[in-house]
């Protein structure tokens, strides 16, 4: 069914067509209208779900390893200091090898007080063993809650959906709700084998010495290696069923590109648009979308990248005293594969707008070097 | 249910489970060698008030046929059951002798 | 003479308690009331390494160690789970040690009583973070040594009242109990267990190398406490209180202070200041007691 919706909703749909059974959440602008609609619809029963309303995102994430841990599917979302505040528990719940999902509305991070946009909550949390998927649209962020639960469950290991404050939250576009028996049948219940049971008492993350502390580290990042195997595979399957397809990464025009743009969120579907007004003009660029932070999908970027004569990482984000994230990433993907040069755009920090015209200046800008001339460039600031 | 009381030894990173989850019981882990003292059970002066098997903090005082009987595989030698006893009929000796 | 505790064990012997241990005794009593179909969560605590290394734990039910902050949320989650799977009669558990509660985990105690979640939250109280080396903590009572309240300076704060702040949530059930009294708390808990909602259970657990006392004098020492009117034993129904083991005649305090080695450094007036406090907060809950 076609609804025109914003893109927090969009993530309460994918949540209650997934069929959680428990959400545990704490206020926070912009993921405010997820968790209302979401207690809305478990209220009036059209999902039979608990729903916490916990005291704090610590709380909330903290509930959700709690009830994973005793085999609900479970739910969250939050953002930019919700999300930090979680920090320590999303180690947790990934070490811990639990199937949660969170949907995080990036927000930039205060201080100063700041609600707008930008990366840099979702990426701090990289190295937590979360996957992460990096969404461009509301049709993107419905079907990513439920394809979560489908590779999460798989692999156990938690996934966080990652969509951009306003531009996405709160944007209202057409949405093709899909049937519940459609989503039933590509996402089975939940049966984790490894839930708390009376009949079978085991404990969970107890003390663990040197002696094996590393096997189980290992183990996570082979999950996360299967992880990548087992998105294709869903994708495919997705498709099949939905009739909507998403890879790990999006290459858009960048088999014959001199330039390829590497972007992700909604600056991405601004890119690909200024990519489509430059094309008209004759210009050969490119855009490589990067949906997928964890797993990286190292062999997909090294591909798509490979005929381009530069490679310009718009990061919506900063690391202080290095430079953007993403382009560190893909940076480090191309080492030793290719000597193309990448140059490192800083955009849009705080909720700046990104529009088509910045994009086109930052390609006339790449368009005048050879190589890059400094680490990054900050686009579009008061000098 | 009681869990497996044997040590378990992992030869594989695949017989690991994904997750640290404990799969045996510590009764595995005979704590007898922790004791300096030893409780000795003057049998003939116990009232069978079983005040001694409910403060073992180490539940290492068994409740059989209706009188205590103290497991030194894992008793760690506190002395709280013969502090307790209210007839004084178990000693502490020093382990050894 | 029949016990008057069931037999069954559900804490299995070879845990990693130290000799005499107060919490080693409440989990085991408790176990005893709480029966199989139960299911804990720890945070950081003694308890964290009592259980054992993997692969190996000392329980017979389960079990998922959490955060430090974390408990009383995490049980919430569990307890929603089981509801959500139809399993809502098993007990969940949170427990933790008096840092976990009294100090880190208090804003996640709070939410969970506030929001009347079903579920016993056990605090097991040896008035320092032990696990760590015997560090201060808001349960840790005025006049102690600990190992950032030096002797010279020794703690002058009183101990938190947390059970007046469990108390404000108005929750359904709390409890002090004592391990020196197994029966009081195992009737306790075979009540609790039928009330619906946030259930507060508090239990004084003496530690003998915390508290530098003599590891046969765990029970006397907890007696002790209770006698002294130190750590009072009494239950708040729906608001009610009433004390479960009655001191008519309370003992000295220097009774009690004087088995242990965080006391040893106190004179005379520090011992009186002592008493004065223990008088003033007894007084305080007697009038409760008598409505």
């Amino acid at each position: 069914m076609k609804k025109v919706i914003m893109g927090n909703h969009a993530i309460s749909y994918g949540a209650t067509l997934s069929r959680v059974q428990v959400i545990a959440a704490y206020p926070i602008t912009p993921q405010t209208q997820v968790v209302e609609l979401l207690s809305e619809i478990v209220a009036d029963q059209k999902l039979k779900a608990e729903f916490i309303k916990v005291e704090s995102e610590h709380s909330a994430m903290a509930a959700c390893i709690g009830a994973s841990s005793a085999g609900a599917r479970a739910f969250t979302a939050t953002s930019a200091q919700g999300l930090a505040l979680m920090h320590e528990l999303l180690h947790w719940a990934a070490g811990a090898r639990l199937p949660i999902v969170m949907a995080d509305i990036n927000r930039a991070m205060a201080p100063p007080w700041t609600i707008w946009t930008d990366q840099n909550d979702s990426l701090s949390q990289r190295d937590t063993g979360w996957m992460q998927f990096y969404c461009q649209s509301n049709q993107e962020v419905l079907d990513s809650v439920i394809m979560a639960y489908k590779v999460a469950e798989k692999v156990l290991m938690p996934v966080m959906i990652v969509l951009d404050a306003f531009s996405l939250s709160h944007t209202y576009e057409t949405v093709d709700v899909p049937d519940q028996a459609l989503v039933d049948k590509y996402l089975p219940p939940l049966d984790y084998k490894y839930r708390l049971d009376v009949n079978d008492p085991h404990t969970y993350g107890g003390l663990t010495t040197p002696d094996w502390y590393m096997e189980f580290r290992i183990k996570m990042h082979e999950a996360m290696d299967q992880a990548l195997v087992e998105i294709k595979k869903d994708a495919a399957e997705f498709e099949k069923v939905f009739g909507r397809r998403y890879d790990p990464v999006e290459p858009y025009m960048v088999d014959d590109a001199d330039i390829v743009l590497v972007t992700s969120g909604t600056a991405a579907s601004t890119a690909r648009f200024a990519v489509d007004q430059m094309r008209k003009k004759g210009k050969k660029v490119g855009n490589l979308r990067m949906r997928l932070l964890r797993p990286f999908p190292f062999a997909d970027v090294r591909e798509h990248l490979k005929n381009a004569k530069k490679v310009v990482v718009i990061d919506r984000d900063i690391s202080y005293g290095y430079h953007g994230i993403w382009a560190q990433e893909v940076k480090s993907a191309l080492y030793g594969h290719s000597k193309v040069p990448v140059f490192n755009y800083i955009a849009g920090l705080g909720g700046r707008d990104i529009f088509p015209e910045t994009i086109m200046n930052i390609v006339a800008d790449v368009k005048k070097m050879k190589r890059p001339e400094q680490d990054l460039y900050w686009v579009e600031v008061k000098k | 249910m009681a869990k497996n009381r044997t040590k378990i030894e992992f030869q594989k990173l695949s017989e690991l489970p994904p997750m640290v989850q404990s799969l045996r019981s510590m009764a595995a882990n005979p704590t007898g060698s922790w004791r300096n003292l030893k409780p000795v059970l003057h049998k003939e002066n116990c009232i069978q008030c079983t005040i001694c098997w409910k403060f073992c903090p180490d539940a290492a005082i068994d409740w059989v046929d209706d009188y205590p009987v103290i497991n030194l595989d894992f008793c760690k030698g506190c002395g709280i059951c013969a502090e307790e006893c209210p007839k004084k009929c178990i000693e502490m000796v020093k382990e050894g002798k | 003479m029949k016990p008057t505790l069931p037999l069954d064990e559900l804490m299995s012997p070879g845990h990693l308690a130290c000799q005499g241990c107060g919490a080693g005794i409440a989990m085991r009593t408790s176990l005893k009331a709480l029966g199989h179909d139960t299911m804990f969560t720890f945070p950081a605590c003694c308890w964290t390494v009592i259980d054992g290394p993997f692969p190996y734990s000392c329980l017979e039910v389960p079990l998922l160690h959490m955060a430090f902050e974390a408990t009383a949320a995490t049980a919430a989650g569990i307890k929603a789970a089981m509801r959500a799977l139809g399993k809502d009669k098993t007990t969940i558990c949170g427990w933790a040690g008096d840092g976990g509660t009294f100090d880190i985990g208090l804003q996640a105690l709070s939410g969970a009583a506030e929001r009347n979640d079903d579920i016993f939250y056990f605090c097991y109280d040896n008035e320092a973070y032990m696990n760590t080396g015997i560090q201060r903590s808001g349960a840790t009572p005025w006049g102690a040594w600990t190992t950032t309240t030096p002797v010279k300076h020794f703690k002058k704060e009183v101990k938190k009242s947390l059970d007046d702040i469990v108390a404000a949530h108005k929750v359904p059930y709390q409890a002090t109990a004592s391990i020196a009294y197994p029966e009081d708390l195992y009737k306790k808990l075979i009540k609790a267990k039928e009330i619906r909602g946030f259930k507060f259970i508090h239990i004084l657990a003496p530690c003998p190398p915390g508290w530098k006392a003599r590891p046969e004098d765990t029970v006397k020492l907890a007696r002790l406490a209770v006698q002294t009117g130190i750590f009072p034993i009494f239950e708040v129904e729906a608001g009610k209180y009433a004390q479960t083991v009655k001191t008519p005649t309370r003992k000295p305090v220097l009774e009690y202070l004087k088995l242990q080695g965080r006391f040893k450094h106190l004179k005379e007036e520090d011992v009186a200041e002592i008493q004065r406090i223990v008088d003033m907060r007894y007084a305080e809950l007697e009038k409760r007691f008598q409505g």
